[in-house]
């Protein structure tokens, strides 16, 4: 029990063991039936410059899950999201050691950047729809990942859209400019534009902070539905919300990675005193 | 108290005279312009003077439709000419150039800004005529040159123009793009310029007000035949060209005549400006 704690608190309680990917596929300790891991980090230490902005850290992703990191500003959860897409590539200075694998594939190595890039998908903090039409703006991936096809392309477009829940609103404007939509509705575009290339995961930002709470509940719930056919990681500022849609969830501070496991032991059974503090609202 | 608010007083005076000037200035070239041409073009008769084919000042025929065609087809030239390399350069200095390549490449853009326009004519004259005159009919001084030099002098209000609005760009776009697995150039190319193309618009359009107005390099490699060329080799002659060559000995209608080319310039130059003017606030309105 006390070995088991030990790595509840290392943040490694979703395989038995902490495994390199290219070894035996451990069958994974989820209350929710075996799930393997889509994407892991292992013994990452990423710097900016001078600055160690995660150290050592260890997680893994599981496949079909939610997970959502949680810690407060500046406690690296973000630089972790960016680096499992690179782009933390375009930050002059950053430099990172240790592995990070897609299916078990070294994704600095194995796989090319943009490949990654479209199998692991983004949405920002800020919505960030390109300055072009609605249609446009989900036909980007799939043009740059060759569909050329008209009828091949308005059929990605509408199944991203629907996928996003948010076809029935946009359908008799596909030619009208994003820019012109609501903050909420172009978050959502931007999830529908990240699922128009068909990732497999997807990463998420902090994507409802500059939301709305109505546009925040759609978008939680739409992340419910996401769940069935794609890995969702999350970066939330807001507990409630990793407690509302996470499955898993992992506690960042200062860089470190505290504590991770399932969300429900995370919030109500916390086996580091850092993490009962920080999720019952002592500091943060 | 009083000493303060009279000293105030007197800088806004101050100030609002030398803003006056400006103002003032255009006014008059205004008011000079038409004071002096429209009698002419009234008594020339509009469309015989906006229309006409033949300008022949010693018979007093003065159709001056050659040179607005040939204006326009200088400026066209040079459009041609400067705005893909401008645009490319632009985009280049913009996203792919490194600091030390950007470093060298910016001040010789801004240089090329400063080159005198007579110096950019010797240059068409000395280099560019001869090389046409080697290769192509005619003498040499012709359309075609005229076009290549005037390209290249509004290329470094182009590229500045448009360097500014890529700049401009916020990195959101970019990254958003590079997210969906687009490599630099297609994010560049489909998202970034996309996204400035007022900004960039802006920029021709400035350029083409530039080309348009510009006088001394086009009349020292134009040729200047007051005829509509009949390709680009042949010689050229500009509503700007028309006025400097002939101002020196005109008088009565066909003084009066040459002002009025001058209007008819301030006419095309305020359209441009005015297209500039929306394409900008369209610009700054994203």
């Amino acid at each position: 029990m006390t070995n088991m704690m030990l790595e509840t608190a290392k943040g490694i309680d979703y395989k038995p063991s902490l495994q390199k990917p290219a070894q035996a596929n451990p069958v994974p300790a989820d209350r929710e039936g075996a799930v393997a891991a889509k994407m892991g980090v292992y013994d990452l230490d990423l710097y900016y410059k001078d600055f160690q902005a995660l150290k050592k850290v260890n997680l893994e992703f599981p496949e079909n899950r939610v997970t959502a990191l949680i810690g407060p500003s500046g406690c690296g959860k973000s630089t972790l999201l960016k680096s499992l897409n690179r782009m933390n590539d375009l930050v002059e200075g950053c430099r990172i050691e240790g592995e990070i694998t897609l299916d078990g594939a070294d994704t600095r190595r194995a796989i090319d950047v943009n490949s990654l890039r479209r199998r692991v998908g983004m949405v920002f903090q800020q919505p960030n729809p390109f300055p072009m039409s609605i249609y446009d703006n989900i036909a980007f991936g799939p043009r740059t990942h060759g569909i050329k096809g008209r009828s091949d392309l308005d059929e990605v477009v509408e199944r991203s859209l629907r996928d996003a829940a948010i076809w029935d609103e946009l359908k008799d404007r596909l030619k009208k400019n994003a820019l012109g939509l609501s903050g909420g509705q172009q978050q959502r575009l931007c999830i529908a534009r990240a699922l128009a290339v068909r990732p497999e995961v997807l990463l998420m930002d902090e994507a409802t902070s500059a939301l709305d709470p109505i546009s925040t509940a759609k978008i939680e719930e739409l992340v419910g539905e996401l769940k069935t056919r794609y890995t969702v990681i999350m970066v939330t500022h807001n507990m409630l919300q990793a407690l509302r849609v996470s499955d898993k969830t992992s506690f960042f501070l200062l860089g470190e990675m505290i504590e991770a496991g399932p969300t429900e032991d995370v919030f109500t059974n916390p086996q580091d005193e850092r993490t009962a503090d920080y999720v019952a609202g002592r500091f943060g | 108290m009083a000493n303060h608010s009279l000293r105030e007083g007197f800088a806004r005076v101050l100030f609002l005279a030398a803003a006056g000037v400006s103002i003032l200035a255009v006014a008059l070239i205004c008011v000079f312009l038409f004071a002096n041409g429209v009698p002419a073009i009234a008594q020339i008769g509009l469309p015989d003077f906006i229309f006409g084919t033949t300008w022949r000042p010693a018979n007093d025929i003065y159709g001056i439709f050659p040179m607005i065609v040939g204006s326009i087809y200088v400026t066209a030239g040079a459009i041609l000419v400067g705005v893909p390399v401008g645009l490319l350069c632009a985009i280049f200095l913009s996203r792919f150039a490194s600091r030390g390549i950007a470093r060298i490449l910016k001040p010789g853009v801004e240089l090329l800004a400063g080159i005198p326009s007579v110096v950019y004519g010797f240059f068409g004259l000395i280099v560019m005529v001869p090389f046409i005159r080697a290769y192509a009919p005619g003498n040499g001084l012709s359309l075609l040159a005229a076009s290549v030099l005037l390209g290249i002098m509004i290329l470094p209000t182009i590229i500045t123009v448009a360097q500014s609005a890529l700049d401009a760009v916020p990195q959101k776009y970019y990254e958003g793009a590079l997210a969906l697995g687009a490599n630099h150039e297609r994010a560049t190319f489909r998202v970034l310029v996309p996204a400035a193309v007022s900004g960039i618009m802006a920029g021709v359009v400035l350029g083409i007000g530039r080309a348009i107005g510009e006088t001394m390099a086009v009349i020292m490699v134009a040729g200047n035949q007051p005829v509509i060329p009949e390709s680009i080799f042949g010689g050229v002659r500009t509503m700007t060209a028309n006025i400097v060559i002939e101002m020196g000995y005109a008088a009565d209608l066909h003084r009066g005549a040459l002002i009025a080319t001058g209007v008819v310039l301030f006419v095309f130059i305020l359209f441009i400006t005015m297209v500039f003017n929306v394409m900008k606030r369209r610009s700054e309105a994203r």
